[in-house]
């Protein structure tokens, strides 16, 4: 299989969140990008924050019908972690102009600040449910994003009917839609 | 009411469950009235986020199981100790003995004889202190009266006597676990329950009254070692205000706490435990404390006699400080689980994943 094939394939896998596809990009390039981050003033703690947040940003890419990667694989996964490793020293003032390249790069400024907004709305919306209390969050959770039945979640919940349990499932979400757009007012 | 059966509409909608007639007219509903039309494009772009926001949320979480099985493997480094100078630690030790002997009278431990169940349901609210000695008096006729109480179940092994009780957990899924030094310091032997119900032989592999930690092994063939343990150990300090949960056995079943820590020093400026609020009751010495994130940052020692709800607790990393010691032995090479699973999700789960590596440990 060629390298093209062989990244394409693992890129469908990450899309599906597939635990095999991303394990084998862990294998791969982590070592790497472990490396660089330890060898430009981070630690291994930083390395492991780096690499999830580039991997956030290959599956938020993975997952677009568009998506076509211009490069190897490997290229693209440093150029984001070296991107945001920057940004990070930045943040911190730590910033030298001199951080050592181990590898070749891409331009993956557009991909960052998508990024950016992605995990900003995740944020948002983690603060939002985190408000909410339970039963609503665990509720919200159970319908909205494990997908389950309104009958299964009457069961678990312990209410005597699937319409109870709607009514409340529509009124937890009024909450949190509150709570959510209310973020956006005050921002 | 009338907000909800809207929302049911609107959502009946998005999901395309309407049939022809309905959404025609819900579709001219729509372009005579603005406010619906505003709530249906709000609310489409409300349940696009909660999606986006689930998907991302569980794939975080593949994240995590992941590098923690690379984490095992050991392709993945851990972040170094940092040493600390020969000066502080020695003096950390002093201080230590210091505050032990200072602290005498108000700063009891948490071990339990095995018989304080019955004993408090008999005499109510007695202060633990009391309660210790009363038992020490007792002990042989209370062991009889426990024998009794045994009933005859289906024994695989015979059950062991109980005379002490504590609570220990899993650091290594080989089975290797923390207490406390005080919980095992009067067992001749030592045996370990898990929340499934089965126990195992143990024997204490280290030792260390200064911080009043030990290490113990399930010496014990039934035993099946475990590939991932979901919790982590935290190497640095915790921050004052830190929420964390714990768990233990006061009782014969797992209990469940909630606090925070209250000071970053225990008794008398002992700067190798945290001081914290919680409740904490005979038995739950040797309990793991946990972070949000599923990382162990300390392990409950002792409790002020005097003060409510004064609990200590040793630092987690004195554990690291432990294995070191033992390391040089070529059979002990531990490996702690370096990444927790379970950042992210809710209390309940948490609590779900890691319950059965906290052990009863009890022994005679």
């Amino acid at each position: 299989m060629s390298t093209i094939e062989h990244d394409q394939l693992l890129l469908k896998g990450l899309a599906e969140n597939d635990k095999k596809s991303i394990e084998t990009i862990y294998r791969q390039n982590y070592s790497m990008i472990q490396s660089f981050v330890l060898n430009n003033n981070g630690s291994a703690d930083d390395a492991r924050d780096i690499f999830q947040e580039a991997m956030v940003v290959l599956y938020e890419k993975a997952k677009l019908s568009s998506f076509l990667l211009s490069c190897q694989l490997k290229t693209y996964l440093y150029s984001i972690c070296r991107r945001l490793w920057l940004k990070r020293l930045q943040q911190m003032s730590k910033f030298s102009t001199q951080v050592e390249n181990l590898e070749e790069t891409v331009a993956v400024e557009e991909e960052i600040e998508e990024h950016e907004k992605v995990n900003n709305d995740f944020i948002l919306m983690e603060h939002a449910m985190n408000k909410i209390g339970e039963p609503c969050k665990s509720l919200l959770d159970a319908y909205y994003l494990q997908k389950k039945n309104m009958l299964e979640i009457a069961g678990e919940f312990g209410y005597t009917n699937a319409d109870n349990a709607k009514t409340q499932k529509y009124k937890c979400l009024v909450r949190l839609k509150k709570l959510f757009f209310a973020q956006y007012k005050n921002a | 009411m009338e907000d909800i059966l809207l929302l049911e509409a609107v959502e009946r909608y998005l999901a395309g469950e309407m049939n022809l007639q309905e959404k025609s007219m819900f579709e001219d509903l729509r372009k005579k009235n603005a406010e619906l039309d505003q709530l249906v494009v709000e609310h489409t772009y409300f349940l696009q986020g909660l999606d986006k926001y689930g998907t991302l949320k569980s794939f975080k979480h593949t994240l995590l199981e992941v590098e923690s099985n690379l984490a095992a493997e050991g392709l993945m480094a851990t972040p170094a100790l940092k040493g600390k100078a020969k000066v502080l630690s020695l003096w950390n030790k002093y201080k230590r003995s210091m505050a032990v002997a200072a602290s005498i009278a108000g700063f009891i431990s948490l071990l339990t004889l095995g018989l304080t169940i019955t004993y408090t349901k008999k005499y109510g609210n007695e202060s633990y202190y009391e309660l210790v000695k009363e038992i020490t008096k007792t002990n042989k006729e209370i062991i009889v009266l426990k024998s009794k109480n045994v009933l005859p179940a289906i024994p695989i092994k015979p059950e062991p006597k109980v005379d002490f009780m504590g609570s220990g957990f899993l650091i290594d899924g080989k089975g290797y676990l923390v207490t406390n030094a005080h919980v095992i310091s009067k067992m001749k032997n030592i045996y370990v329950e898990n929340t499934k119900g089965q126990y195992y032989n143990a024997v204490a592999v280290y030792t260390d009254n200064n911080v009043d930690l030990a290490i113990l092994k399930i010496n014990d063939t039934a035993f099946r070692a475990v590939t991932n343990l979901p919790y982590s150990i935290k190497r640095s300090n915790s921050d004052l205000g830190e929420q964390f949960f714990t768990l233990g056995f006061p009782r014969k079943e797992i209990v469940y706490g909630e606090g925070y820590v209250s000071a970053k020093s225990g008794s008398d400026g002992d700067t190798t435990s945290y001081q914290l609020t919680v409740s904490a009751n005979p038995g739950n010495s040797g309990g793991p404390v946990i972070n949000r994130n599923g990382e162990i940052i300390g392990i409950i020692t002792a409790k002020d006699s005097k003060a409510d709800g004064v609990v200590y607790a040793a630092k987690s990393k004195n554990i690291f400080n432990l294995l070191d010691k033992i390391k040089p032995e070529e059979k002990y090479q531990l490996k702690t689980p370096v990444n927790t699973t379970l950042k992210g999700l809710d209390r309940v789960q948490q609590v779900k994943k890691m319950e059965e590596f906290v052990y009863m440990v009890v022994g005679n």
